[in-house]
């Protein structure tokens, strides 16, 4: 049986948001003097997203847990403010976790950022028994494995020169390289090799590779580099803002988190939409709007699209329509079409559903706006009201003929097939 | 499945979880630290740890001008540097070492907020390196006391002298566990940083550092401060390590006892306090 190495067993974190009490006692008597009688917080600086952050608290991991088997190399991926740092930052035991427990065993050699303990006063061979002994080795040990440190790091020549007359290239060498070359059983690298140039990287990947491999150590490794992600991983963990979301296999997870940016969801609230500010009429207001009898967003080209608005009309308007506008993933406009809406005027929700058709667009991912206008006999309109719509992917399996779509080139609408007209006819 | 791990994490430890086993497993890393404190500390200066023996000579000299010779607090019969030079490279040392341990979280959060290794160590290493200043001035002080045994007669070191590396060792326990105190204080708040410079100096007037305490009234023995005066571990160790170089004073035993459990007290209370907010310091400071 493979032995487990890490495990996170429903890891939170949690941290105050703001300057912690403005940093005085003052600051801190303040707050809880407000919190005492009730009022805001004068102290207290963001949280205006309700659902993530609650109160002045955040949490940057919210119940994660998962757990690696000895000699995994294991991705951590996710966007910025994810929790990924936090994770390492827990793992490599520089701060506490606020509820829940992570166990690892033998020890582990941490790069959250690097040369960690270089100080540029001393000389490279300084400090790499420094940072040695700050990662957890003994003298002996480093001795050792000295030559090996700076051989892999190309740096023979500067050993003996105060860092701080390094380049910053020449640092993170020596840094990973020590951190390389550390017998621990564990490795926690976060972002580390941005720094180091093609080869280095690619010399970087190939060591952890091997500890990974060959040598049955565990690596855990955050990058936003998916092709870096791609070559060392075998496993990936996605975070989204504090949760994980998916552990598995590198690809899907790699799919799953360029994927966060899209919403694929087939029904959309414009409850708390806040309009753009162009938008001066407010007679109209689209509360809703759904893909009715329809789990996903994803059409065949033959498919209808039926959507079920739910509108309100506030004020009496002359000619309302709605425009569908459809864009591409580039966001550049492809197509649009035009309903023309009877009305009337009433406080109650009021809900009708439109059939589209979508059998000119190519295979592909599209963005939509709705939005309701009004035309004067002139044919001149105004808009008065628009939100952004549900996305819509169109999905072909229309193996008529065999053609591999240009749309860069070709735009996304395949006008019907011209008709070739036999002689006689002409 | 129950499986055993080697180390856990976990949000809180009892208060009484000190680690100290583990500080002792990272002894090497005490000494790169206290190698490193000390040679960076002299890089690229000319005169490198003669600066060691410069600041306090420098101190004593003017102590023996202003408060010696002008002011007149000087006790008679020994010759007042060799008084002052032994006052000031105790009270040299420890304040060095209460300032630079007391800072100890502000001043390293850049390493300790990257990697873990037991934050004790940096306040320990901080205290030994200070300890190779203090050798290198007390070797100074050996060297005035035999020229002024050779050109007068007026000093009288006796077996009393024997308690000098446990006088040293009060002395860095004490101020370690000061300062740890303040150091893990400090991580939130940083106003008693800025007392910190203040307080020892004036913890130094509250010390017979820049004057002999016998001969001043209210503090000498049977005066009406003497008894609080006493209460500051610093004085009797300072008593003490005059009495054995100089043969000046009174070793009052009750009082220097007193002085051991005080320090015992603070270092115990700072180990604790220093181990509440190792784990989670980085969040605040």
């Amino acid at each position: 049986m493979e032995k487990t190495a890490i495990k996170i067993d429903h890891v939170y974190k949690e941290y105050r948001l703001g300057a912690i009490g403005g940093g005085t006692l003052r600051g801190d008597l303040q707050s809880w003097m407000a919190r005492i009688r009730g009022k805001e917080d004068p102290n207290s600086k963001i949280g205006t997203d309700a659902s993530m952050h609650n109160g002045d608290r955040f949490l940057a991991l919210d119940d994660v847990s998962f757990s690696v088997k000895q000699g995994e190399a294991v991705g951590i991926i996710g966007h910025n403010g994810a929790g990924k740092s936090t994770l390492l930052k827990l793992r490599s035991r520089v701060t506490a976790p606020t509820k829940g427990t992570i166990s690892y065993n033998g020890r582990i050699a941490s790069m959250l950022e690097v040369g960690t303990g270089f100080h540029p006063e001393l000389t490279g061979r300084e400090n790499v028994y420094m940072n040695g002994a700050i990662l957890g080795m003994t003298k002996a040990e480093i001795d050792k494995k000295f030559d090996q440190i700076v051989e892999f790091a190309e740096m023979e020549e500067f050993i003996d020169t105060p860092v701080k007359r390094y380049s910053s290239g020449m640092y993170v060498k020596l840094a990973f390289s020590v951190a390389a070359h550390l017998d621990s059983e564990i490795m926690v690298m976060d972002e580390v090799l941005a720094v180091g140039d093609m080869k280095f990287q690619q010399k970087c990947l190939g060591r952890m590779g091997d500890a990974a491999n060959s040598e049955g150590r565990t690596v855990l490794y955050v990058s936003h580099n998916m092709n870096t992600i791609r070559q060392l991983c075998t496993r990936c963990i996605v975070l989204d803002h504090g949760h994980l979301i998916f552990d598995g296999e590198t690809e899907k997870a790699i799919e799953i988190y360029m994927d966060r940016s899209r919403d694929l969801s087939c029904k959309k609230s414009y409850v708390d939409y806040v309009r753009p500010s162009w938008l001066t009429r407010d007679e109209v207001r689209i509360i809703s709007a759904e893909y009715v009898q329809k789990g996903n967003c994803t059409f065949n080209k033959t498919e209808r699209i039926r959507i079920k608005f739910e509108v309100v009309y506030q004020k009496k308007v002359d000619n309302l329509g709605l425009r569908f506008e459809i864009l591409n993933a580039v966001d550049t406009p492809v197509a649009t079409s035009i309903t023309m809406l009877p009305l009337n005027v009433s406080d109650e929700t009021q809900t009708f559903e439109i059939e589209y058709s979508i059998e000119n667009l190519v295979e592909g991912e599209y963005k939509s706006f709705y939005t309701f206008f009004c035309k004067n006999e002139f044919g001149n309109n105004r808009d008065v009201d628009n939100v952004p719509g549900l996305q819509i992917v169109v999905d072909d399996n229309d193996t008529r003929d065999h053609i591999d779509w240009k749309s860069t080139h070709w735009g996304n609408v395949r006008l019907p097939a011209g008709v070739l007209l036999e002689e006689n006819d002409v | 499945m129950e499986e055993k791990f080697q180390t856990t994490i976990v949000p809180k430890t009892g208060w009484f979880d000190l680690k100290l086993k583990e500080v002792f497993a990272y002894r090497d890393l005490i000494f790169l630290f206290v190698k490193r404190n000390f040679v960076s500390k002299y890089k690229q200066t000319i005169l490198g740890p003669a600066w060691a023996v410069i600041q306090p000579l420098l101190t004593t000299v003017v102590f023996t001008l202003v408060f010696g010779n002008i002011a007149g607090l000087a006790p008679d019969g020994v010759p007042s540097f060799v008084f002052y030079l032994s006052g000031t490279i105790l009270w040299t040392y420890f304040s060095n070492c209460l300032t630079t341990t007391a800072n100890t979280f502000v001043a390293n959060s850049a390493t300790m907020g990257k990697v873990y290794f037991p934050r004790l160590v940096m306040p320990i290493s901080t205290v030994i390196s200070e300890l190779i200043s203090l050798a290198i001035q007390y070797a100074f002080l050996l060297i005035f006391m035999a020229y002024y045994l050779i050109t007068e007669d007026s000093l009288a070191p006796n077996w009393f002298v024997l308690m000098t590396p446990l006088l040293v060792i009060q002395l860095a326990l004490l101020s370690l566990g000061c300062g740890i105190i303040i150091s893990a204080l400090t991580t939130k708040y940083r106003d008693l940083a800025m007392l910190v410079g203040f307080g020892t100096q004036l913890w130094m007037y509250a010390s017979p550092i820049a004057y002999d305490m016998f001969s001043m009234g209210a503090f000498a023995i049977g005066g009406k401060w003497h008894t609080l005066y006493m209460c500051n571990p610093v004085t009797s160790i300072v008593n003490v390590f005059r009495y054995g170089y100089l043969g000046i004073g009174t070793i009052e035993w009750n009082y220097y006892f007193i002085g051991w459990v005080t320090t015992l007290v603070f270092l115990f209370l700072g180990i604790i306090l220093f181990s509440r907010v190792e784990k989670t310091f980085m969040d605040t400071v």
